[in-house]
């Protein structure tokens, strides 16, 4: 009786190398492409969050105007309406994310880059826009103004 | 998965005849001699200008050039972005590595005499590479804007004022104004990442051509030989293979230095803080630094320095022009002078570095 031994060894030892191989190329490809995606991937960047901020004195803000404040890292629009109430909104238009303006002659804010129109309250009453813009709070202490996020 | 392959080469063949690559890739044979090890550092330092490109790519993504935010940026390149500390370390050794592989090749091509005709064009465009890569060197050791470099490069611009006639406006050009400051910065990195890689991207292409269009130069002793004594080897796949395999060895050897010896940052450049002790130039200008120092105040009626860098610069284009005044090897006979003068610049950079390490 004749053993034919070779041929599975041979083919074992084959298999046994391709994995080799193939698990150590493997192995080469992720330590240089795993350190390349890690750095490619941008830091996160601790912030101090904001909760409230001064929007300066009432006495320097013009009925009838708005303007744009620095709330952390976002814009705030500020609004004193012709009878003089105060209002505070996202100034980040809620369709593609321009910065909002007020427009005195509409009595509106409005988005320059669709033409998307809100109306005092932020309520989105033209345009592309597909909500309203995110309410802040105005509080005034004396003459100073503060506008901080609702809790 | 074989047949998709097979049909995309098919594809692509029938456009662009891919045959006619492959034939001409497999006549195409490397001289196999008792010298054949330095055929590879060309090779080797095309894969450090890869490693170059890549890395320098990589660290555009966070660096910001202006003197204001070059240090901080860098520093959060080392600190806060991940593996930041490995790219940029690999940057700055196989920029090292770089420079030293070049060496080694500059001068084995120039043993070998492999400058001569047919292969001058070969031999300057290397040469001019071979400038480039100082020039790489320089620029982009100012880039961290730390007080080493702030100094190297007060240093470097201020020899380059000493040449007669150009050097003036020379420095001042690269200086952009007066003084090393912001706008010298703006320069050296404009320089270093877009000027000098468009030039030497060129340079290298016509390098490349030549080197593919013209074959691997034959050493004189292996060119008498008989055609049936003569030992070759193809360039596809067997070359190709073991440069690979060499670029394996040399990608380890840049993760094994950058990991034990990460690059560092020292401290912000303040241009009105005095020039720490000890300050020096990069190793692969130290030979030149070095000589400076022997040089005596006055030689006649010019400055020592000045007479130093002209002789300087009068070697390098000699250096340069070497496939065009050395016509004994271009006829096929023995040089010997010009290899008692290869050895003579070896020797001197060698010693000449040394004792610029050790001051």
């Amino acid at each position: 009786m004749v053993f034919d031994l070779d041929k599975p060894v041979r083919k074992n030892r084959r298999d046994f190398l391709k994995y080799f191989l193939g698990a150590g190329l493997l192995g080469f490809l992720s330590s240089i492409f795993y350190p390349l995606f890690s750095y490619l991937k941008p830091p996160v960047q601790g912030e101090v969050e904001v909760t409230s901020v001064s929007a300066g004195k009432l006495s320097d803000f013009a009925k009838d105007s708005g303007k744009i404040i620095r709330f952390g890292k976002k814009p705030v629009i500020l609004i004193r309406s012709a009878n003089g109430e105060l209002r505070a909104l996202s100034a980040v238009c809620t369709h593609l994310g321009c910065t909002v303006q007020y427009r005195k002659d509409l009595e509106l804010i409005w988005c320059a880059c669709h033409n998307g129109k809100y109306d005092i309250n932020g309520r989105n009453i033209s345009g592309p826009p597909p909500r309203p813009l995110d309410p802040y709070t105005v509080i005034v202490k004396g003459d100073e103004i503060f506008i901080s996020k609702i809790s | 998965m074989k047949n998709f392959w097979k049909k995309l080469y098919d594809w692509v063949n029938e456009r662009v005849q891919l045959d006619d690559l492959v034939k001409f890739m497999g006549k195409k044979y490397v001289p196999v001699h008792r010298h054949s090890i330095w055929y590879y550092f060309g090779g080797v330092s095309l894969f450090f200008f890869v490693i170059q490109v890549v890395t320098g790519i990589l660290l555009l993504f966070y660096y910001k050039g202006s003197s204001d935010l070059a240090f901080e940026s860098v520093q959060f390149i080392m600190a806060k972005v991940q593996f930041g500390w490995l790219v940029r370390s690999i940057h700055a050794w196989s920029a090292n590595l770089f420079i030293l592989s070049v060496f080694v090749h500059m001068f084995s091509v120039y043993f070998e005499k492999a400058y001569r005709k047919p292969r001058e064009i070969t031999w300057v465009t290397g040469m001019l590479m071979f400038f480039m890569c100082l020039g790489f060197g320089f620029s982009g050791y100012l880039l961290p804007w730390n007080t080493l470099s702030f100094f190297a490069t007060k240093v470097g611009t201020d020899i380059t004022g000493a040449v007669p006639v150009i050097g003036e406006p020379l420095k001042i050009f690269i200086r952009g104004g007066e003084d090393v400051n912001g706008a010298t910065l703006s320069r050296l990195f404009g320089f270093h990442v877009a000027l000098f890689p468009g030039i030497f991207t060129i340079l290298l292409a016509v390098h490349l051509i030549l080197i593919q269009r013209q074959g691997i130069s034959e050493p004189m002793h292996f060119k008498e030989k008989n055609p049936s004594e003569k030992k070759t080897m193809p360039f596809f796949p067997n070359f190709i293979l073991r440069d690979l395999l060499l670029w394996l060895l040399v990608l380890n050897l840049l993760a094994v230095l950058a990991v034990f010896f990460p690059a560092d940052l020292g401290h912000k450049a303040d241009p009105f803080s005095s020039a720490p002790a000890g300050i020096k130039p990069e190793w692969y200008f130290l030979f030149m630094f070095q000589s400076l120092k022997y040089f005596p105040s006055h030689i006649f009626f010019a400055e020592g320095e000045t007479v130093g860098i002209l002789l300087f610069g009068a070697a390098g284009i000699l250096w340069l022009l070497v496939p065009f005044w050395d016509m004994k090897s271009s006829r096929g006979e023995r040089n010997r002078f010009i290899n008692y003068l290869g050895l003579f610049a070896v020797m001197f950079i060698i010693i000449l570095t040394f004792l610029g390490w050790r001051s």
